[in-house]
């Protein structure tokens, strides 16, 4: 890697973790929820970004089409046929809803922080993930998928065809 | 690194403007062939056989009143029309229209960028397009819209899951994610994938033509029951920008088919990008021809055969090449 390469890499960087910061930020202090839910979306896209900044093109195109194209339509879907509007979230809040909120939030806290840490006690190991996502990519990630931990991902795909059989079932009562 | 960049902004600038104009173009051999299909002449006014219409009909969307209507979601209403075209011009980033040449001894690839994941890059950025109808649907806040909309996200993501299947098959054969890896494979005649994958080009066909919403699967925007569908309350240039996106996902969809079965821009005697604009208004006049002949499929006969149809024949041919793949 050149040095161009390298300026430009941090230069990348910068910019999507700044704009993936303030969308994801918009996403909680937005009042409508589609808008929301629209900054959710370009929070997911900067990360994809980052993810092919990190020399993980597969990764990026998964992120994009499972998160951003599949996911987040389901959930604008959701919003827009709620149609929620201001007044219907009130200015009531109950007592437990705050409780759990800052005790989410605080165990999130020291979840980030553990994560920060680690992140700069690895800082300039990055080449860990390009080597194992980066060559060619696909076929190192079909590689490892299907004989390491051929196990783990056959468990996953049982538990997604469960939910999709609870999923008609809860759908269509009698069928 | 300078002479990099400087030859591929000439070619972004040269790829930019060429679908520009293939999309004014095609709306006039659009109205022209619909025009014979029904015992007519289509546009004859402007210029030799109307010509120059499309650019008579931008200049006319260009200089029309802009309405809003009152009660519009203003940022989204406006970004609406953004989202559907960005996504239909930046897909062409990966298409590989010609061989490598060399022009003033410096070698040129003929595709803006062959990226290793070229398919992958194609799937994201089509799954992003359905944003832009759904947005433009719920933010007129008008039922028709919103209707076409929902029915518009909706017939997109079940048709999304058969047209990434279909493609498997090939993706298989040929042993690579990249479009230009895929048109190398395919160096001969009997090679094109169009043989060698007969069920995935025809799934490709059918679900292609439901993603971008063209008849018979244009149900987003049914005249006769939805007036126009998301954009009813679009004008002027954002509801150009509507069009633009539509025919530009048209020809997408056509260079996509060019590239997977087709052969790409290979062929004899004729320079590869002839090639490559010819097998590609061949898929132009099909998407044409059929929107002349078949009458519209109806909502609950979409999805089911969307499901129940398309879906188990794409896995089935997934199954059938990896056997004959195997042996």
């Amino acid at each position: 890697m050149t040095e161009t390469d390298e300026n430009m890499e941090y230069l990348i960087f910068s910019i999507m973790a700044i704009v993936a910061t303030v969308c994801a930020i918009l996403v909680i202090s937005h009042r409508n929820p589609v808008v929301s839910a629209l900054f959710l979306i370009a929070t997911m896209v900067s990360l994809a970004i980052l993810f092919l900044a990190l020399n993980a093109p597969f990764l990026a195109a998964i992120q994009i089409i499972v998160y951003a194209g599949a996911i987040m339509v389901l959930f604008l879907f959701v919003i827009m046929l709620l149609n929620l509007r201001k007044d219907e979230f009130g200015p009531e809040r109950r007592k437990a809803q705050r409780f759990f909120a800052v005790l989410f939030g605080f165990l999130f806290l020291i979840l980030l922080a553990t994560a920060i840490d680690v992140g700069l006690s690895s800082f300039g190991q990055r080449e860990v993930a390009a080597e194992s996502l980066s060559p060619a990519g696909v076929e190192n990630l079909a590689q490892v998928l299907f004989t390491e931990f051929l196990f783990p991902f056959e468990l996953a795909s049982v538990l997604l065809l469960i939910a999709i059989v609870g999923a008609i079932v809860m759908a269509k009562r009698k069928l | 690194m300078i002479p990099f960049i400087i030859i591929t902004l000439i070619k972004i600038l040269v790829v930019f403007v060429v679908f520009l104009l293939m999309i004014a173009y095609l709306t006039w051999l659009e109205r022209k062939l619909l025009g014979h299909f029904q015992v007519r002449l289509g546009p004859m006014r402007v210029g030799p056989h109307g010509l120059l219409q499309p650019f008579a009909d931008g200049i006319k969307l260009l200089f029309k009143e802009e309405l809003v209507p009152a009660n519009v979601n203003r940022f989204i209403y406006n970004l609406a029309p953004i989202l559907v075209f960005i996504p239909a011009l930046i897909i062409m980033a990966v298409i590989p229209f010609g061989d490598r040449i060399t022009i003033l001894g410096q070698k040129v690839d003929l595709v803006i960028s062959d990226f290793n994941m070229g398919i992958l890059y194609v799937f994201a950025i089509t799954s992003l397009g359905v944003y832009g109808l759904v947005l433009a649907g719920w933010s007129s806040n008008n039922k028709y819209s919103l209707l076409g909309g929902l029915r518009s996200s909706a017939q997109m993501i079940s048709y999304e899951v058969s047209l990434a299947l279909s493609l498997i098959g090939v993706l298989m054969i040929a042993g690579s994610l990249s479009l230009v890896e895929i048109v190398k494979a395919q160096d001969k005649f009997f090679n094109w994938f169009i043989f060698r994958q007969p069920l995935g080009f025809l799934l490709y066909l059918v679900c292609i033509i439901a993603e971008i919403n063209r008849a018979p699967f244009d149900l987003p925007e049914a005249e006769n029951e939805l007036v126009a569908g998301y954009y009813t309350e679009y004008s002027s240039m954002k509801f150009a920008m509507f069009f633009l996106g539509e025919y530009g996902s048209m020809i997408n969809a056509g260079a996509l088919a060019t590239t997977l079965f087709l052969g790409g821009w290979q062929g004899p005697f004729l320079p590869p990008v002839v090639w490559f604009l010819i097998k590609l208004c061949a898929f132009l006049f099909l998407y044409i021809w059929l929107r002349a002949t078949l009458p519209r499929f109806r909502y609950d006969q979409l999805m089911n055969f969307g499901w129940k149809v398309l879906l188990p024949l794409a896995l089935l041919n997934i199954l059938i090449t990896g056997v004959v793949i195997l042996l």
